[in-house]
Order: structure tokens, then C-alpha cells, then sequence
């Protein structure tokens, strides 16, 4: 079971990140730096928090187009696992790789503050050790997490059962309050079709460990990595 | 520019500042960005094809935006 997290100049989870998939297989994640197209094969490939490039353009933009990220999309394609988080979900969709966009936050403030997700479905890689339907609590960051996509998109991406995750309060309604940033369908995270890919805002390896507060979010990380090497 | 049916909260705020200093009947503002380079190539078809692609492949993204292209020179 081997893992990759991908560094860009900006990017400021992916040590939280490396602990987390440390901690979840018990081996050194591979770094990757963002000028590298050479990935190590690798079960699993994470897309860490940040602001790379400084956020220059629109966010996820620069780094969506650097020689590491297509590498990343080729290897999505083939189907190996990928997981973004919040700038990772926002580079996800720069790529074509996820549909739709990360806006600017509806109040326009940057938002640091744990909420609360329902777990749309527990049948996929990143969420079989959730409850199906259960509410978890995961920490948000961002300045950029209002998710938009087109009527089409959505309709496709509900038909398909392509949320992962929606903004909810603490028993997993989903309500316009549980809202933070203004996102389309209270929506805090997507798969592609293929289910391989998920892309989400909220920061699951900043509560991977009791002594931070919580441990929702080591769930998903024990979750995909028990998942894959089954 | 952002697309119309795209909701563009900095505009929206922006319009609001201009009411608060007092500039009626002001409404719909959308903010956008302006991106100037120089290119070498003097064609001005083949600029324009060049300038195309590059806002498909990065200065746009076209799921939530328009862009419109003007030559000068």
C-alpha cells in the first residue's frame, strides 16, 4: 500500500496530510514536488490543502496545468484513488477531473470553523468506515469553497449519486443554516463517475487524531487505505 | 466575466458600496478581469487562434466564465 502527496509552492496541509496516510499504512507517504511528472506507483494519491501559487489567476489554476498534475490526471483516468482536499478540490475541478467550480464564499469572509457533514453514501472507497446518512464533524478553511456547477451538471451529478458530502447541523439535516459558504445543494464534496476521484473542502487530516480535538476525519483515511489494500 | 446565472458575491458587494456613497440606480454589477500581454505574433488571425487557446487552456475557465478577446496595435 503506497501513497503520494503532492507538493506545490503554497501548499500548506501536506505535512498534516502525510501524517494522516502515515499513520493510516504505517509507511512514509512519497512527496511529490510539483515540477515532477514522475510519479512511483502508488495506490492512493492526495491532493493537499493550500493556497499554490498564491492563489494567482483563480485558485487551483496554476497548479491544475504543473507537470505533476498530469501526471495525476493520467493515473486518475486509470483509476487510481485521488483525494483533494479544499485547494485540492479546487485544482480537481481546474483539471477537468471533477465537474463544476469552487466560487468565492457567499459572505465573502474566509471561513475557519469545524462543521458538520452528512455522509451521503458509504459505499465507496473514502467512506466505508462512515455510517451511511451519518453526520461527521470535519474542520473548514477556506476563502473559496462556494461550490457552483450548471442546472445539467447537478442534475447529473444528483442523478448519479455523485455527492459525497453535504453540509448539514450536528443531527444531519441538511439546511440552508448548516450552509457556510453558499455552495449549490449544501454540497462539501464530489466523486467522479468513476468513484476513484473525490474532491472536498472540508480538511479531514486536521482531525485524524484524538489529541487534535477529533477523529472523524481518520476514519476516511483508515477507510480508503483498508479499502484498497483489500 | 462571469457567466449571467453565476452568482458573483464580490460584485453584489461592490454594488452595495456604491449605494452606501450615494450612486443611485445602480444594479447588475459583475466583476470581471482584464489580462494584457504582448504577443510577437504580427498576424492578426493567427494572434487571435493563438489567444483562444490560451484562454481555454488557462486564463478562462470556461464553467463559470466568458471571455471576450480585443487586438490592439
Amino acid at each position: 500500500m503506497q501513497t503520494a502527496v503532492i507538493q506545490f509552492p503554497g501548499s500548506n496541509c501536506d505535512r498534516d496530510a502525510q501524517v494522516a496516510l502515515r499513520q493510516a499504512t504505517g509507511k512514509e507517504p512519497y512527496v511529490i514536488w510539483h515540477r515532477d511528472s514522475e510519479i512511483p506507483k502508488v495506490d492512493l494519491i492526495v491532493i493537499p490543502g493550500g493556497f499554490t501559487y498564491g492563489d494567482y489567476l483563480r485558485v487551483g489554476a496554476m497548479a491544475a496545468n504543473s507537470p505533476a498534475m498530469q501526471t495525476v490526471v493520467e493515473r486518475a483516468n486509470a483509476g487510481v484513488a485521488v483525494l483533494g482536499i479544499c485547494n485540492g478540490f479546487q485544482i480537481l475541478t481546474e483539471t477537468g477531473l471533477l465537474p463544476g467550480a469552487l466560487m468565492r464564499n457567499a459572505n465573502l469572509k474566509f471561513i475557519c470553523r469545524d462543521v458538520w457533514l452528512r455522509v451521503e453514501r458509504n459505499d465507496t472507497l473514502f467512506t466505508a468506515g462512515y455510517a451511511g446518512n451519518s453526520a461527521i464533524r470535519i474542520p473548514i478553511a477556506h476563502h473559496d469553497g462556494n461550490y457552483f456547477a450548471d442546472a445539467e451538471t447537478l442534475k447529473r451529478l444528483e442523478g448519479e449519486n455523485l455527492v459525497a458530502f453535504r453540509y448539514c447541523d450536528e443531527t444531519g439535516a441538511v439546511t440552508p443554516e448548516s450552509n457556510p459558504n453558499g455552495s449549490v445543494g449544501n454540497i462539501a464534496g464530489i466523486y467522479n463517475a468513476k468513484l476513484n476521484v473525490l474532491g472536498m473542502m472540508p480538511h479531514p487530516e486536521r482531525l485524524a487524531d484524538p489529541v487534535l480535538g477529533g477523529a472523524d476525519g481518520r476514519i476516511m483515511f483508515q477507510g480508503v487505505v483498508d479499502a484498497l489494500a483489500a | 466575466m462571469l457567466k449571467s446565472g453565476v452568482l458573483d458575491p464580490q460584485g453584489k458587494a461592490v454594488e452595495t458600496a456604491l449605494g452606501s456613497l450615494g450612486f443611485a440606480g445602480v444594479s447588475g454589477v459583475r466583476q470581471g478581469k482584464v489580462i494584457e500581454m504582448e504577443v510577437a505574433e504580427s498576424d492578426p488571425d493567427k494572434a487571435r487562434a493563438e489567444l483562444e487557446k490560451m484562454c481555454e487552456k488557462l486564463l478562462a475557465n470556461t464553467v463559470i466564465e466568458t471571455y471576450a478577446i480585443e487586438l490592439q496595435g
